[in-house]
């Protein structure tokens, strides 16, 4: 049924009809009106779940890594500073194979302290061993929610569903809420085969010596590896529900024939697939919306690939000291092809910086200036910078 | 579609005007967007909030650069050169103010219409908060929505005396200014 609701708030009530069995959180701006939203629920028994005040996100994280591990479907939100807090207990929750679902609601990270959008976050922790799935509007965060539960249950992966702080989470849009019947249709109850029981004891996460860690860390990147047609299959089958699907690994839009793409991850393609609609039908290029940043779908993303002599990646977090990160995964990922595109390489929008409509435009030029292999920070301004980093 | 920035100060209900006003605009069956721009979060500290209205689905998801229509919470935020900034040409600005719409006119160089919004939500709500009263004045205005869209979207945040009391307070602003005076702005100032 549509409704016009705030980001938030939707994701709050997909989140319930995924029937959590625990819940823990900790506030956190953008992220604080998800958790909050699902606590009312709770108060208001219109959700029957344990929902867990924590004094840190460090507990957050541990308390959903107990409930996982005993046997209960559990969720948590959290942003920026407090990814960062948890991010000890998420390698821990990836490495003992727990499928939670946690929302990131992307924010910048500190010094200096900011508390609006950027990815730089869930970069930080891409090598946790979370499957990382980024949304570019409400309703594919509302559908991503709802398949993220079953990809992290499938998989024995946990799932971070990430989506823009304030740009998504703050923004009241027309999304359509699944019915009760549609996601219990779906999403069956949660049956965890390695849960801790007593009667049958097991030992999770324990010390493991030079003999099997390898084998130990090998296995969580197969498993990774091996969660790209569960992906694929959790968006396909949720679209025979509800007709509609969220993206799969990614999407190619735009005309057959154009030979330059530009790639990127989360709310930012819902802009520039429209400024791409208003460019002359000759000037406009393919957009690329990765959805599946973990695991990274190598194949997929060749595929998309073909034909192109032009690849534009805009990212919103980089690695300083290197340049871009979701640019230089690419690089590397397109290396194998026959004859890949020149990839070209910017980071925008850091900390809420707006990206207005002019990006894309902005974009397709300063590429044609780019040095192969280079990167840039595509809405720097030099009269801000000290003079010796102008 | 209609870009609409709506200026205010912390704990003047801002992002609630914002958000209403898109929610009347679903009820009419079109698609909507609102969404905050925080800056400092603390009372009485300016704020922006952002509204679209469209037909269709609306993708964009930039600031409103280019609003075809301001309305302005607080006079004393005209003071602030960017309230005033990116309007377009024929652009509408309605202002909550105990002036008239000829003094401010004249006072800030170019056509506003005034509103004591304030002062009327007093009165009728017994709370000086004149989002309410803005937006039925923007709507009568411009008549891009009925008033009974507005009421609907307030109905389902608001409930008991609350609502009650800001449905009169819809009402009785109506009357206040002139139904359809923007009605030509709106046409102006729709892109595509």
């Amino acid at each position: 049924m549509l409704h016009a609701l705030e980001g938030s708030q939707a994701i709050a009530q997909a989140v319930a009809l995924c029937r959590p069995g625990v819940v823990a959180a900790y506030p956190i701006t953008p992220q604080t009106h998800i958790v909050e939203n699902i606590s009312k629920l709770v108060a208001d028994g219109k959700l029957k779940c344990e929902f867990v005040s924590v004094e840190s996100e460090f507990s957050a994280a541990s308390v959903v890594l107990g409930a996982s591990a005993a046997g209960s479907r559990s969720y948590t939100a959290s942003s920026s500073q407090g990814i960062l807090l948890m991010a000890e207990v998420l390698f821990d929750i990836a490495g003992m194979r727990l499928p939670v679902v946690m929302t990131c609601a992307n924010r910048a990270i500190s010094a200096p302290i900011n508390i609006w959008n950027d990815h730089q976050d869930s970069m930080t922790v891409r090598d946790s061993g979370w499957i990382q799935l980024h949304c570019a509007d409400n309703q594919e965060a509302i559908d991503t929610s709802i398949q993220a539960f079953r990809i992290a249950e499938r998989t024995e992966l946990p799932v971070m569903v990430c989506m823009d702080g304030f740009v998504l989470t703050h923004t009241l849009e027309v999304v359509d809420m699944p019915s009760a019947e549609q996601v219990d249709s779906y999403l069956p109850p949660f049956t965890f085969k390695n849960k801790l029981d007593p009667k049958h004891p097991l030992s999770l996460g324990t010390l493991v010596g030079p003999e099997y860690y390898t084998e130990a860390r090998y296995s969580l990147h197969r498993a990774l590896e091996k969660a790209l047609p569960e992906i694929e299959a959790a968006d396909a089958d949720w679209a025979k529900i509800c007709g509609r699907a969220a993206g799969g690994l990614l999407t190619v839009e735009g005309p057959e024939n154009a030979t330059t793409a530009v790639l990127a991850m989360g709310s930012v393609v819902s802009t520039l697939t429209e400024s791409n609609e208003m460019l002359p039908g000759n000037k406009r290029v393919k957009i690329i919306k990765l959805r599946s940043f973990r695991p990274f779908p190598i194949e997929a993303l060749q595929m998309a690939c073909q034909g192109l002599k032009e690849l534009i990646v805009l990212e919103r977090a980089f690695s300083p000291g290197l340049g871009g990160i979701l640019g230089t995964e690419v690089r590397a990922a397109l290396a194998g092809m026959q004859k890949p595109p020149q990839v070209r390489n910017f980071t925008v929008g850091l900390g809420g910086r707006d990206i207005p409509m002019s990006t894309l435009s902005k974009l397709i030029n300063a590429a044609k200036a780019q040095a192969p292999g280079g990167f840039a920070i595509l809405d720097v301004e030099p009269e801000r910078l000290p003079p010796e980093d102008r | 579609m209609i870009e609409i920035r709506i200026h205010g100060r912390g704990g003047q209900g801002n992002v609630v005007a914002a958000y209403v006003l898109a929610g009347a605009a679903f009820e009419e069956g079109m698609r909507c967007q609102a969404f905050p721009n925080f800056g400092a979060e603390r009372r009485g500290a300016p704020v922006v909030a952002f509204v679209r209205i469209a037909e269709k689905p609306i993708l964009r998801r930039c600031q409103v650069e280019a609003p075809g229509f301001l309305i302005i919470q607080d006079e004393s935020l005209l003071h602030i050169p960017s309230v005033l900034e990116g309007l377009k040409d024929k652009g509408g600005v309605l202002v909550n103010s105990l002036k008239s719409s000829e003094e401010l006119t004249k006072e800030y160089g170019r056509p506003m219409i005034a509103l004591a919004g304030s002062q009327m939500a007093q009165e009728i709500v017994g709370r000086p908060l004149a989002n309410v009263a803005l937006l039925s004045a923007f709507l009568t205005l411009s008549a891009i929505l009925p008033l009974e869209a507005l009421k609907k979207a307030l109905s389902k945040r608001f409930k008991g005396e609350v609502l009650e009391k800001n449905l009169k307070l819809i009402d009785e602003v109506g009357a206040h200014v002139s139904a359809g005076q923007w009605k030509k702005e709106a046409k102006h100032v729709a892109c595509a």
